[in-house]
């Protein structure tokens, strides 16, 4: 987990959104998304409060109405159209979520929660979850309603390394989460990064800067910003300009970016930095 | 409805023409038996236009507010009987009997409502149903004779208007339904336009929001449950006037539900969509019951003679039909026809499209399903 | 005190029907946000079956085995139907709740009338295996046998469903979905199986109830399913809804207060009490007696 490695813009991609568009209950919330996230390793999505990360994520899933393009291309490269798809049918081949709440299933055993998320036609490493949590497995029998916060993030976490997976999407896994317990989520995702792609919502910046290699931002339902999570969070001013927040903790390579990337916010100024951090997404068809 | 200056005149055009129609002595010969103007058609037609009206009031609780109550049955029954009572035991006049079947189509919404409005969704639809029931029990146990059970209520025409009374006074009671129909149609648009309208239909698209902005939707609720309440028992005494009598069917749990079909199959969230569904299967309802009883259907083979001679089988599958295939009955079929005419020029909710933005609110309340995602 | 046995006995046996009819609609609602008003036709197509198949299926009848054999027979035309409906009807209209209620709102008025077309309105004797006519002494009452039937099957019903629940991988799914039907689907498992497959237990045991009631009562109507409908909906929500258990507490409760409340008051002051029972338990527990699924 190196994010001092720059962009690798040969690396194939694993999912791919093309000009997503979703509509609810009669606003346009993404306004066309397009989104390339590549195989290995953290791309975060950033954005403010109500951006549509969120609702990007549910998109690729099935959890809502999307028009648009969503594929995903597997690890022997076939690629699968994934908008049209039911959820279930999105999931099995090989797309695991952690929502932004948890949603761990409060009336049943950790066990049990575990159990339900063991995909059929998919190798479980229920050993996986219990030797990067051994927490649960003494907590095994307890209702996960009875559990702390972090505890039930340790569980909507081992749901998604119980299955081999293409890529993983959390949302915000650390909102809410003590200082300590956010070092500790942070720990474990990085470590399931080494071995499956993540595309990760979250707002803690430090926890990006550790282990995010590429970083897109979403700004009133359109990808504004793709690029190198490093290079982002380098520039303070425009990752003030783009998240609406100050980075908190000094930044570590703190070269400071000439304005012109400050303004790099409209739409307009897009493709030009498409072009530079990554190719056109043409994989196979 | 703004871009088709039409379309404003409409409901007046129709008015008038249903106002003078029983001066036509048309033969129409499929649709009815007899002349438009014999009795047994303009009894027919006076219960349609009831039944539109009534339809009509259940539709500002539906379509308008999204409050699925399964027991609107429960004041139009209670319109029925207390008047019929209130004529026939009390021996009161009509007049007397008006008022006081007013203040009980008030207080009784307002007492039903005032509980059965503190819980939602579901458990609201529960307890309106259950409360219905209890008056279905009451009146099938007829206590003290009163009720009349299962054989429902004669009513004592001695103290009804004679203008009421007779065979050739079929046509005042069918006015006396256009009347009822038109009071409520310009109520409820009165209504439905005002701030309270409003404020419903914030409610029907989004409780929270309403509580947002400071207002109170339980106060909203009740007034519109007691409105709708009130409508229902006058419409219950005109029903009473039309039949000469009350019967236990208006008590039941299928009468609502009736109600509903009728407001679906025009297209719930729109007034005249409700009327002209509660028109529609009134009509049906006695056409079908007179076809299965008529030679032609009773000389089918079996397989189609059986089907045919329930009129309810008839009318269930049809509204499973329309739900399925017309999603906002008849007045959304009739919108998306006009919208496809000239697209995009109005944006707004289609009316009869209510249903759809009904969604999870059935599902909402209670401890039922918590979809959090 | 025989008076006592005698109504305790026949309230658990009514409320043994509630029960029956009650845990398929609770299942249903909790796993798929559907109020199924189709269920009491549910119970008539079972009570029909049941009765068609005693008079003219080889091999059943009204006593012993064979009446057994008739049973079966009404419990498997009214799953059959219960999953078609499933499959045909409420799955198509897929999380679209209110048009699923309608649906089904149809289906109740039109499967009920088309029963009527086929058998007529009227009551028909509903054939009675002969020891459920014979009466048992119990603690100095003599209590019809058709009562030890009513809870008898409930009691297997219940600890059934609770089994299938707590220790199958479908009652996980069931439990879970009950809970949060979306994140079961985003975890990959298709939920709509477990639609299928609630609405046709839920069928099965509303068949049952139509069988047993049939028995109980003596005789059978094409209406009966839907007034008895009513009761299990309150029953359903006194009993918080989506839970098995509290449906059984609760079917109990309603079941006990209507008989002793019919005797002791006046008839049908215990169906009023059990409607005022439904408001007491809502206005001081707005979520019914129980929330947990099993």
């Amino acid at each position: 987990m190196s994010t001092t490695e720059p962009t690798a813009a040969q690396r194939p991609v694993v999912l791919q959104l093309t000009d997503v568009h979703v509509r609810l209950s009669g606003s346009h919330i993404l306004q066309g998304v397009d989104l390339t996230v590549r195989r290995g390793g953290v791309t975060a999505l950033l954005g403010r409060n109500g951006a549509g990360k969120t609702t990007t994520v549910k998109s690729v899933l099935g959890l809502v109405p999307a028009a648009g393009t969503i594929e995903l291309t597997d690890a022997a490269g076939r690629v699968h159209r994934l908008t049209g798809r039911r959820t279930h049918e999105v999931v099995r081949l090989g797309v695991g979520y952690a929502p932004e709440d948890r949603e761990v299933f409060g009336g049943l055993t950790v066990a049990e929660n575990l159990a339900l998320a063991e995909r059929r036609g998919s190798a479980h490493h229920p050993d996986r979850v219990y030797e990067l949590f051994p927490e649960l497995q003494q907590r095994s029998r307890q209702l996960a309603g009875t559990l702390s916060g972090g505890q039930q993030q340790m569980v909507a976490i081992g749901r998604l390394l119980l299955n081999d997976n293409q890529v993983l999407l959390v949302d915000e896994p650390t909102k809410g989460l003590a200082p300590l317990l956010v070092t500790e989520v942070a720990e474990v995702l990085a470590r399931a990064a080494e071995e499956v792609t993540v595309l990760l919502v979250e707002q803690n910046l430090s926890v990006v800067r550790r282990m995010a290699i590429d970083a897109a931002v979403v700004d009133n339902g359109r990808v504004v910003w793709t690029g190198s999570a490093s290079e982002l969070l380098a520039d303070a001013d425009r990752t003030r300009e783009l998240l609406g927040v100050a980075t908190s903790a000094p930044l570590d390579e703190s070269r400071s970016h000439s304005s012109s990337g400050a303004e790099g916010r409209t739409r307009e100024d897009l493709p030009a930095r498409r072009s530079r951090s990554a190719p056109a997404p043409e994989v196979g068809g | 409805m703004r871009s088709v200056p039409i379309g404003r005149f409409a409901p007046l055009v129709i008015l008038v023409v249903l106002a003078v129609l029983p001066y036509s002595t048309l033969q129409v010969p499929v649709l009815f038996d007899g002349l438009l103007n014999s009795p047994g058609t303009l009894q027919l037609l006076a219960l349609c236009l009831l039944f539109g009206g009534l339809a009509l009031s259940y539709d500002l609780l539906f379509g308008f507010t999204g409050l699925l109550s399964f027991g609107h049955a429960l004041y139009f029954a209670g319109g029925t009987y207390v008047a019929n009572l209130a004529l026939t035991e009390l021996g009161w006049g009509l007049g007397a009997a008006l008022l006081l079947t007013t203040a009980v189509g008030t207080v009784l919404p307002l007492l039903v409502g005032s509980v059965a409005l503190r819980v939602s969704g579901i458990a609201f639809s529960m307890v309106t149903l259950a409360t219905a029931q209890v008056g279905s029990i009451l009146v099938l146990q007829d206590p003290g004779g009163y009720t009349g059970g299962e054989e429902g209520l004669a009513l004592d025409r001695g103290q009804v208007p004679d203008a009421f009374v007779g065979v050739f006074n079929t046509v005042n009671l069918y006015w006396l339904a256009l009347v009822y129909l038109t009071v409520v149609y310009v109520v409820v648009s009165w209504v439905t336009r005002s701030r309270a309208g409003r404020v419903w239909q914030a409610i029907r698209e989004n409780e929270r929001r309403v509580e947002v902005l400071g207002l109170r939707p339980y106060t909203f609720k009740l007034l519109v449950f007691v409105l709708a309440g009130l409508l229902a028992a006058l419409g219950g005494v005109v029903h009473l006037l039309v039949l000469g009598g009350s019967t236990p069917r208006t008590t039941t749990s299928e009468f609502t539900l009736s109600l509903l079909v009728m407001v679906v199959l025009g297209g719930a969230g729109s007034r005249w969509g409700a009327v002209l569904g509660g028109v529609l299967y009134t009509y049906l309802d006695s056409r079908l019951t007179d076809l299965a009883s008529s030679p032609a259907v009773q000389d089918l083979p079996e397989w189609l003679r059986v089907p045919l001679s329930e009129p309810l089988f008839l009318l269930g599958s049809l509204f499973v039909v329309v739900v399925f295939f017309v999603p906002g009955g008849i007045a959304g079929l009739v919108d998306r026809l006009r919208s496809r005419r000239r697209r995009g020029e109005d944006d707004g909710p289609a009316p009869g499209r209510v249903v759809e933005q009904l969604k999870d609110r059935v599902g909402a309340g209670m401890s039922g399903p918590r979809d959090g995602i | 005190m025989s008076t006592i046995v005698l109504l305790t006995v026949t309230g658990l046996g009514l409320a043994a029907l509630y029960f029956l009819v009650a845990s398929g609609l609770s299942l249903i609602f909790g796993l798929m946000g559907v109020l199924n008003f189709a269920h009491g036709a549910f119970l008539t197509v079972g009570a029909y079956g049941t009765w068609w198949a005693a008079g003219h299926l080889p091999g059943a009848g009204s006593t012993g085995w064979s009446f057994v054999l008739a049973v079966v027979f009404g419990v498997a035309v009214g799953t059959a139907v219960a999953a078609l409906v499933e499959l045909a009807l409420i799955r198509p209209l897929y999380e679209r709740h209110i048009e699923q209620v309608l649906v089904t709102v149809g289906l109740s008025l039109a499967m009920v009338a088309l029963v009527r077309a086929i058998w007529g309105a009227d009551a028909r004797p509903f054939p009675r295996p002969e020891w459920a006519q014979r009466t048992t002494s119990l603690l100095g009452a003599n209590v019809p046998n058709d009562r030890f039937l009513l809870i008898g099957t409930a009691v297997v019903v219940l600890v059934a469903v609770l089994v299938l629940l707590r220790s199958t991988r479908i009652g996980l799914v069931i439990r879970a979905g009950v809970e949060n039907r979306t994140m079961v689907t985003a975890l990959g498992i298709d939920v709509r199986k477990a639609f299928t497959l609630v609405f046709a237990v839920g069928g099965a045991f509303a068949a049952l109830a139509g069988s047993l009631g049939g028995v109980y009562l003596g005789s059978i109507s094409p209406g009966q399913g839907t007034s008895l409908l009513i009761f299990a909906f309150i029953v359903v929500v006194i009993g918080g809804m989506s839970s098995i258990t509290g449906t059984a507490v609760a079917a109990v409760l309603v079941g006990l207060v209507q008989q002793y409340a019919n005797y002791y008051a006046a008839s049908g002051v215990g169906d009023l009490s059990v409607v005022l029972l439904l408001a007491v338990v809502l206005l001081t527990r707005p979520s019914g007696l129980s929330a947990k699924v099993a």
